[in-house]
């Protein structure tokens, strides 16, 4: 070690370190954020508590004898109000999935991140967090105070208060979302009395931490570093989308001025810097368009309050798309938007038809492979099929099972399935034709399931019948 | 159990190998760690610039170089546990032989009672439970379908167990028996013994037993060799022998009947080659439970009709 050769500075490194705004280990400064009202900030809130109260309460409604929503992985049944998804059902989920990737993709390109800034359960949480940081701790300039302060009687009851209102909001989330797929009403009383399963508490403790953690530290970093759709998002932005935009032509030149001062050189922008303290990502929204930002509009309330003080046209900081900006028109309807629409309600419709015209059964055929026919003591020749049938639906069911489309084909085996709500039967049938009908080795049959109750919904398989190849 | 182990020199080849590319892991990123100028973060460059992008001279982060250094420490510990080093078997003797046999086991402790609740009924009994068929039709599907089909309706060379006929007797102690012990038949091959004339005057004789259509002159020659040759299992009179297997002739049922032959030129294969058709044993992969409500399924089986 003693005996390395001194290193000599051979160029300006000086310069370099400018360059190098960002260190490659950096230590992240904490986001203060400031309280702010206005009529974003509204919005949000009544969003905000609108989809918590939704999320806290539909786990204790009953729909029935069951609950109202309730993901009942052991049976693997999805109970979703009045209907019940089954695994075969797999399908609509992902149709589901891809109207709501779309829903997303159209608001985005009307109005850019909306859901990111009002619906988002990570922007939702937070705000619940900051609620609470704000009642415990008091407003950004106490917080910063405070933090920097040692620790003290005062300091420490505050920063208690805090975590139990974080840990009580983080444990009610993981409660809830357990409660999803355990009935939530037998939940409580378990999981209180110490009767619920390992995995329950499992679940309920990675949740609690998972909130605990997102909504009280990560926060902003999620968004910023984590979320994929905040990364690929800028690719639907055009130039009529509307996104949250410091009007740059009258704000600039900013600087202090006084009240109703006549400012002929100056902009409207007074650099008051409250849009900045107001931003849960810690950006200034005056730099321009920026993928941290996460569109919440907290600047443009807080940017509001002040032009209102300053009894000048509010809209400084404002939904605006980039046309507007630059003194053009925007487009509201262009081709990108209406194709996204467009693709959405076709979707929709034909997503409404599939969970309507729900097949009330399953049903499918398995030709016995171990052997290619057989033949009785006749001479007719016979292939077995292995028929199972499930009922998808909420009652017992009579299902009658034909032949069809080969005539003087036998089919031999029960005339009729019962099943119980929920039940898989399996039961095996014959075929028996005739050797002079079989006409090639391969012939298509069709089973026809059809339940007594629905007979709109019978079911057609189809399977293949083999004979022999050369028949003397 | 077969011998799996490598021989020493192969065993030993691959634990040094492995071992010396662990520490030799080890050793160069100790020696990288060494030898990097700087402990903490600078300015300084690697030196070489392209497009005016150049690479900063510095250490690995701290927390990289401690994963790097737990991804030995995990690898060292799971070749001590598990084996992995040649033919050392690790100290916590796992194996995928005792892994298969533990879960076997536990699947036995838990399955076990349903098949042992039907256990003390008689199999005349169980044959009219439908919960006891349910259980035996499952087994059946996993045990036997494959060769018997899923009706038991048999296929070319695999008998029909829906029907009356027997090869081995239809009773329910015969059947256990051919489920817990399995059956071998034996029919030899008559070709060398009767020739082609001996085999074509034996197959209408055959034929005749069960009223098929054949030549008189043929058939009178054949039923001296039938006597001498095949009557010993068969029976004097064509009905077949139980204890053997021996089919009955008599009757319409032709195990070995090929889809593409007629009835008589399917006789004369099987009286040229013989036949060996074998039943597996149950009782030693299944257990008595299992083979009880085995029986009373097969046994329903030929009831139904």
């Amino acid at each position: 070690m003693s005996d390395r050769i001194e290193t000599v500075e051979i160029d300006d490194a000086g310069e370099r370190l400018a360059h190098r705004a960002t260190p490659a280990y950096q230590t992240h400064e904490g986001v203060y954020t400031r309280g702010v009202s206005g009529f974003f900030q509204n919005i949000r809130l009544y969003a905000g508590f609108f989809l918590l109260g939704l999320y806290f309460l539909l786990p204790w409604l009953n729909w029935g004898d069951r609950q109202l929503i309730w993901f009942d992985l052991p049976s693997r049944q999805f109970h979703i109000f009045a209907a019940t998804f089954w695994p075969q059902d797999l399908m609509l989920l992902s149709w589901l999935l891809i109207i709501c990737a779309f829903g997303l993709f159209f608001v985005t390109v009307f109005g850019g991140r909306v859901w990111c800034g009002f619906t988002c359960p990570q922007t939702v949480w937070t705000q619940i967090f900051m609620w609470a940081e704000r009642f415990t701790e008091g407003e950004r300039h106490t917080r910063i105070k405070l933090d920097k302060q040692p620790m003290s009687v005062g300091k420490a009851r505050k920063k208690i208060a805090k975590h139990t209102i974080w840990f009580g909001v983080a444990w009610a989330t993981g409660f809830t979302f357990v409660a999803y797929f355990i009935p939530a009403r037998e939940l409580v009383i378990d999981h209180w009395t110490g009767q619920a399963s390992t995995g329950a508490y499992l679940w309920i403790g990675l949740f609690t931490l998972a909130t605990y953690v997102n909504a009280g530290y990560m926060r902003e970093k999620v968004c910023i570093h984590m979320c994929p759709y905040a990364r690929f998002q800028s690719v639907m932005f055009d130039q009529d989308t509307l996104t949250v935009a410091y009007d740059y032509n009258r704000g600039e030149p900013r600087g202090h001025r006084k009240r109703d001062a006549e400012a002929t050189h100056q902009g409207d922008c007074i650099d008051c810097g409250l849009c900045v303290q107001v931003c849960p990502t810690g950006i200034d929204i005056r730099d321009g368009l920026q993928y941290e930002c996460i569109q919440c509009a907290l600047c443009i309330d807080a940017c509001d309050s002040v032009m209102d003080k300053m009894n000048t046209e509010r809209g400084l900081v404002r939904y605006a798309t980039e046309h507007e900006l630059n003194g053009g028109t925007t487009h509201w309807l262009r081709p990108r938007l209406l194709g996204y629409g467009a693709a959405m309600a076709i979707m929709v419709v034909a997503f409404g038809y599939a969970i309507t015209h729900r097949s009330p059964l399953d049903a499918n055929i398995k030709r016995d492979r171990g052997a290619l026919f057989h033949e009785t003591k006749s001479g007719a020749i016979e292939n077995t099929y292995t028929l199972t049938v499930f009922n998808k639906t909420s009652f017992n069911e009579v299902y009658e099972v034909n032949l069809a489309g080969r005539p003087g084909a036998k089919l031999i085996g029960p005339e009729t399935l019962e099943l119980a709500p929920g039940q898989t039967k399996v039961a095996v049938y014959q075929i028996q034709m005739d050797p002079d009908l079989i006409i090639q080795s391969r012939l298509p049959v069709e089973f026809l399931i059809e339940p007594a109750k629905e007979p709109a919904h019978t079911l057609s398989v189809e399977s293949t019948f083999i004979g022999p190849d050369r028949w003397n | 159990m077969f011998n799996d182990s490598l021989p020493t020199f192969w065993s030993i080849w691959v634990a040094v190998i492995t071992l010396l590319v662990i520490f030799g892991c080890l050793w160069l990123i100790w020696i990288v760690r060494k030898s990097e100028p700087y402990k903490e973060e600078t300015e300084e460059t690697m030196g070489h610039s392209f497009d005016g992008i150049e690479e900063y001279d510095n250490p690995l982060p701290r927390w990289w170089y401690f994963k790097f250094l737990g991804t030995i420490v995990f690898g060292l510990g799971y070749l001590a546990l598990y084996p992995g080093l040649g033919n050392f078997q690790g100290l916590l003797g796992w194996t995928s032989t005792k892994q298969y046999e533990e879960e076997v086991a536990a699947a036995e402790v838990r399955y076990g009672p349903v098949f042992a609740a039907f256990a003390d009924q008689p199999v005349e009994v169980l044959a009219s439970d439908p919960e006891a068929l349910e259980v035996g039709g499952r087994l059946y599907s996993n045990n036997c379908a494959v060769c018997h089909g899923s009706g038991g309706k048999g296929a070319y060379g695999f008998p029909n167990l829906t029907d009356d006929d027997w090869l081995y007797g239809g009773s329910v102690e015969k059947i256990r028996e051919s489920l817990n012990v399995g059956r071998v038949a034996n029919m030899p091959a008559w070709q060398a013994t009767l020739g082609d004339a001996g085999i074509e005057e034996t197959s209408h004789y055959v034929v005749s037993l069960s009223g098929r259509a054949h030549d008189e002159t043929l058939a009178a020659k054949g039923e001296q060799h039938y006597q001498t040759y095949c009557a010993a299992c068969h029976m004097p009179n064509g009905e077949g022998m139980h204890a053997l297997g021996a089919p009955n002739l008599t009757d319409d049922v032709w195990l070995y009947k090929q889809p593409n032959l007629t009835v008589i030129e399917s006789v004369k294969l099987t009286l040229r080659h013989g036949r060996q058709g074998v039943m597996p044993a149950q009782l030693p992969r299944l257990g008595e439970d299992k083979v009880h409500l085995l029986t009373a399924y097969v046994y329903s089986l030929s009831q139904a009709n």
